[in-house]
């Protein structure tokens, strides 16, 4: 298949399952049947893909225009073919796992759950494929519409409440900083929104005054990356099902928010003009602001969900502090942050899920000693969370040493004492979880038994200790990876990549 | 499908299409008034806004083959100075399209409403002076002469006191409503027909396009700047231009849910298009006067629509009403892209005057729906509606969206351009208000929606009332018209370049 067909694929197939799964809505097991053979497929789908770009293809697809000069039109680039493994392969997995979720919880409306899950992939998928920034606002909305009713599950009060505040931030930063932005963007770039390797706007004479407003609207107007002040829409989306947190919010909603960022530093202000703009240093200070204060927060919650979700928010700092450098080991640093943080905040939550499901605990304090019970779960946990914390042989360890040689390189010296004090962080408030499950201190009360008889359905103990492994891999599989990124990001990535391994 | 259109048509069509799109509803409302039954006026008004419908095709196709854009017509052979004339170019081929879709879906969906609303022995003149109003409208939309322009806009204004009126039926208080709209409609006029009466003292004739010719030598003229500001006061009262738009939320509310629904989508648009047209084509825009009338007072009551008109959106309970304020503040959006006075802010006005049509034509039609099955109108009423009547509210949801300016729809697309135009003028505090302003949308639809479909019913026990199909299937052609055009807006988008780059007199615009 030539690769123009396959793009086209990997944005049918989501809606075609999605249409899959309404049509068998009447046998669970025939629809949780489309959901696995349909993301199967397109995982296949975008491997293939991914290889095509692997050997220095940039395959391209123009859909139309929408109006003169206007084309939602997609084109491949290593860094978006790497958000697209990370979503569509996570979502095998989570599909797995949901259906260990759902029916050991008797969810209701899980036709619908399905379907709208299948949306907010496509909608993942346009954004991480997008040829310009109208493509990719269009998709980054969809996602935002297709993961409400998902946040809604419930149907409950505080489940409406937390809707409302998810739907209202998100489209209210979308469309009161981002749209302006882009229109911006359009007049100054001479009618034009096209990703341009190099930096669309990089032979435009802008001053530095507007370099930085553009720059300040698009940081805080992409509010799935959750940068403080616009990062509240995240833990009050926490009440959502657990499958939803792991994959949309922890992987898909708010990936694609900092792929969003990164896309539009590396494409539309590139090196020199972001070197240029003042505003980067202030949105710097304000990421190293996020990933500290939203460790600290982390600290203070007793609910699991809402610890990792203020972690969720400090770690994506990292990719907007990496696109904020404005070089290759920052770039490099940034985007291998989506593929780590991805595989380990998804074990997390899914820990957590399995967790729920079994006994219907939500809080930290009442876990001490479940370890005992679990003990496959909080392993996958400590994984992941050592993973998180950045300590090899984990995923989570490259990123931090790109983004901390980046940050020396380029002597922002206060970001490499951030990140190591936001490890510190994340030691703190991550790693006595599963330690006093595992092993309790002496004189701990007995947990109280299972809420369900026998314990978390297999496939919500499984799916975590997949994406766990996926951590150890990644560590081991981090010099293909940049070779891979090394077009998008820069060509002393490579050297990088090659001096740093050990 | 416009040159099948054209090569399908008969010569006569053709040559007389100008004329016979005003005549043929003109002719047969008087007729309606002595057929026994409602249902069969009705009948004949969907034939005669179906006539009006192709006829107007006809002359967007002969306005895009013509080497210079124009179809002109001599009413009566009698020439210009002398006689009236019908003149279309791509700006009013544009409107007059709308107004005869509108129309030709109006007509179609009307039947189940009126016999709800209407009582029986008055159908059959209703229909009679819905049929005034639309060639009314048709004619401030396809003529040439500014005397001419005043005519129809009384015929229409008339027989739309006479619909609101009806509402009564109803609501008793669409009789102040309508004695409201009187007052302010005849006020309009006569302040437009004031400005007629300047300029003519000043170049001697009505036709709008000798005007345009003569007026450059007279730009300096007392009597033709005193006409201008008459003309501007006086259509901005019929566009319902803030703050001249009192007489518009309590029109809206309490008239028959047809006639709301028909008015919404094309009263103050006509308005808005003769305004358009004495603003580009009889005076420019590059006149002192007009200049420092676009930068202090269109500009700032467009924006001052857009906000205040949507925060008192905000307040309101009744649906209707909350519509109709949005109304108010979308014209104001019109009227701030027209005021940047250039081709790509005109056209920005224009495509969300198209847009503006098909979104709250169908809010509107959704609302009659909603009326004919469940009679009320409050956030309240429409509570868990989204169960009841999954078709008619998902179709008002996608209108919703539209109207906030969601992308993949309408909406979004005409907000692009607008904030593209002012970008490019440098007005960024501007596009600052405009999303401000649709935030607030944001805001007053989502309190329906969310009553619509977060929220239990009031009255549990009445379960699945759909609007009936006749009511269904415009409303879903305006829907899915509202997400057609907001993935593929080439469409509507060339037209309302062409017709700003008419209204600017560039002959060459295709």
């Amino acid at each position: 298949m030539s690769p123009e067909t396959l793009i086209l694929a990997a944005l049918v197939l989501p809606l075609l399952i999605a249409a899959g799964i309404a049509v068998m809505g009447w046998s669970p097991n025939l629809r949780e049947g489309v959901t696995f053979t349909g993301a199967g497929i397109l995982f296949v789908v975008i491997i293939l893909l991914t290889m095509h770009v692997a050997g220095g293809e940039r395959p391209e697809l123009n859909l139309g225009q929408a109006a003169p000069g206007l084309s939602l039109a997609f084109k491949l680039e290593p860094l978006g073919m790497l958000f697209a493994l990370v979503a569509s392969g996570l979502w095998i997995v989570n599909s797995f796992y949901s259906v260990g979720y759902m029916r050991g919880n008797r969810e209701r409306n899980q036709t619908r759950f399905y379907i709208c899950f299948a949306i907010a992939i496509f909608g993942a998928l346009g954004v991480a494929m997008s040829a310009n920034l109208f493509t990719l606002f269009v998709f980054y909305e969809v996602l935002t519409l297709s993961t409400f009713p998902l946040v809604t599950h419930k149907g409950d009060a505080a489940a409406k409440r937390g809707g409302r505040i998810y739907l209202l931030t998100l489209m209210g930063t979308s469309i009161g900083l981002l749209l302006p932005a882009v229109m911006w963007t359009w007049v100054l770039a001479g009618q034009n929104l096209d990703f341009v390797p190099g930096g669309l706007l990089a032979g435009v004479d802008i001053s530095p005054a507007v370099a930085s407003a553009l720059l300040i609207l698009f940081a805080f107007g992409v509010g799935k990356a959750a940068l403080m002040p616009v990062h509240f829409w995240l833990p009050n989306a926490m009440v959502a099902p657990t499958p939803v947190s792991a994959l949309l919010h922890a992987v898909a909603v708010v990936k694609a928010g900092v792929f969003t960022i990164m896309k539009i530093a590396i494409f539309i202000f590139g090196t020199d003009l972001l070197e240029a703009t003042p505003a980067r240093e202030f949105v710097l200070w304000v990421a190293c602001f996020t990933m500290v204060v939203g460790s600290l927060v982390a600290m203070t919650k007793d609910n699991l969900k809402a610890r990792l979700a203020y972690s969720t928010i400090a770690q994506l700092s990292y990719v907007v502090a990496g696109a904020m450098l404005a070089d290759p080991a920052g770039w490099l640093g940034g985007s291998l942050q989506i593929a780590a943080h991805a595989a380990g905040k998804m074990t997390l939550f899914m820990c957590a899920g399995a967790i729920y499901v079994a006994t219907g605990l939500t809080n930290i304090s009442d876990m001490r000693g479940l370890g005992r019970k679990m003990p496959l779960v909080f392993i996958a946990f400590m994984i992941g969370s050592m993973s998180i914390i950045g300590l090899p042989p984990f995923a989570g360890a490259w990123p931090k040493y790109e983004l901390m040689q980046g940050a020396i390189d380029h002597g922002n010296v206060y970001l490499s004492l951030v990140l190591i004090a936001s490890s510190l962080l994340n030691i703190a408030y991550l790693l006595p979880i599963p330690l006093l499950a595992l092993l309790p201190p002496p004189g701990t009360k007995e947990p109280k038994p299972f809420k369900r008889p026998d314990g978390a359905p297999m496939p919500t103990v499984v799916a975590p200790l997949i994406t766990a492994t996926l951590c150890i891999i990644l560590f081991f599989a981090v010099g293909p990876i940049s070779k891979f990124l090394s077009p998008t990001v820069g060509d002393r990535v490579e050297y990088i990549a090659d001096g740093g391994q050990p | 499908m416009i040159d099948a259109i054209l090569n399908a048509a008969p010569a006569w069509a053709l040559s007389h299409a100008a004329p016979l799109l005003v005549m043929v509803p003109l002719f047969l409302a008087p007729l309606l008034a002595l057929v026994p039954t409602g249902r069969i006026a009705w009948l004949i008004s969907i034939a005669a806004t179906g006539i009006s419908f192709l006829f107007a095709l006809i002359l967007l196709g002969l306005v895009q083959t013509s080497p210079i854009g124009v179809v002109s017509y001599e009413v009566g052979r009698w020439p210009v100075p002398l006689g009236i004339e019908l003149r279309v170019d791509a700006l009013n081929a544009m409107i007059l399209l709308i107004v005869t879709t509108i129309g030709l879906l109006a007509s179609v969906f009307s039947w189940p409403t009126v016999v709800a609303e209407i009582p029986k022995r008055k159908r059959a003149l209703f229909y009679s002076a819905f049929l005034v109003c639309f060639a009314g409208l048709n004619g401030v939309a396809i003529t040439g002469d500014a005397f001419n322009l005043f005519v129809f806009l009384e015929i229409s204004s008339i027989s739309t006191y006479v619909l609101v009126a009806l509402g009564s039926g109803r609501d008793r208080r669409a009789l102040p409503a309508a004695f409201n709209y009187l007052i302010m409609g005849t006020l309009g006029a006569s302040f437009y027909i004031i400005g007629i009466g300047f300029l003519y003292a000043a170049t001697g004739t009505l036709n709008m396009y000798q005007i345009s010719t003569l007026l450059p030598e007279l730009a300096g003229h007392r009597s033709v700047q005193a006409g201008f500001a008459f003309i501007l006061v006086g259509l901005g009262l019929k566009a319902a231009m803030w703050p001249l738009h009192q007489w518009l939320p309590n029109a809206y509310s309490y008239s028959p849910t047809f006639v709301t629904m028909f008015l919404s989508a094309t009263a103050t648009k006509v308005a808005l298009y003769a305004l358009i047209r004495f603003l580009f084509t009889v005076f420019r825009p590059d006149y002192g006067f007009e200049i420092s009338a676009f930068s202090a007072i269109l500009m700032p009551l467009g924006i001052a629509a857009m906000v205040v008109c949507s925060f008192q959106a905000v307040f309101q309970t009744d649906v209707r009403r909350i519509l109709a304020y949005s109304s108010v503040a979308q014209v104001g959006y019109m009227i701030l892209g027209v005021s940047i006075g250039t081709t790509a802010g005109l056209s920005a006005g224009l495509f969300h005057l198209v847009n503006h049509a098909m979104m709250k034509g169908a809010l509107f039609m959704a609302v009659a729906g909603v009326v004919l099955t469940y009679q009320g109108t409050t956030i309240r009423d429409f509570a868990g509606l989204g169960r009841s009547a999954p078709w008619t509210m998902t179709a008002f949801a996608i209108a919703a969206l539209s109207l906030i300016g969601v992308p993949l729809t309408a909406g979004f697309q005409s907000k692009l351009q607008l904030g593209f135009a002012l970008f490019d003028q440098g007005l960024w505090w501007a596009v600052g208000l405009v999303v401000f302003s649709s935030f607030l949308a944001v805001i007053y639809m989502g309190r329906v929606l969310e009553a619509v479909f977060f929220q239990p019913p009031v009255n549990p026990r009445k379960t699945r009332k759909e609007a009936p199909v006749l009511l269904l299937v415009p409303l879903w052609i305006l829907a899915l018209a509202n997400l057609y055009f907001g993935i593929a807006a080439d469409f509507p988008l060339g037209l309302a370049r062409d017709a700003a780059a008419a209204a600017f007199g560039v002959e060459a615009f295709r």
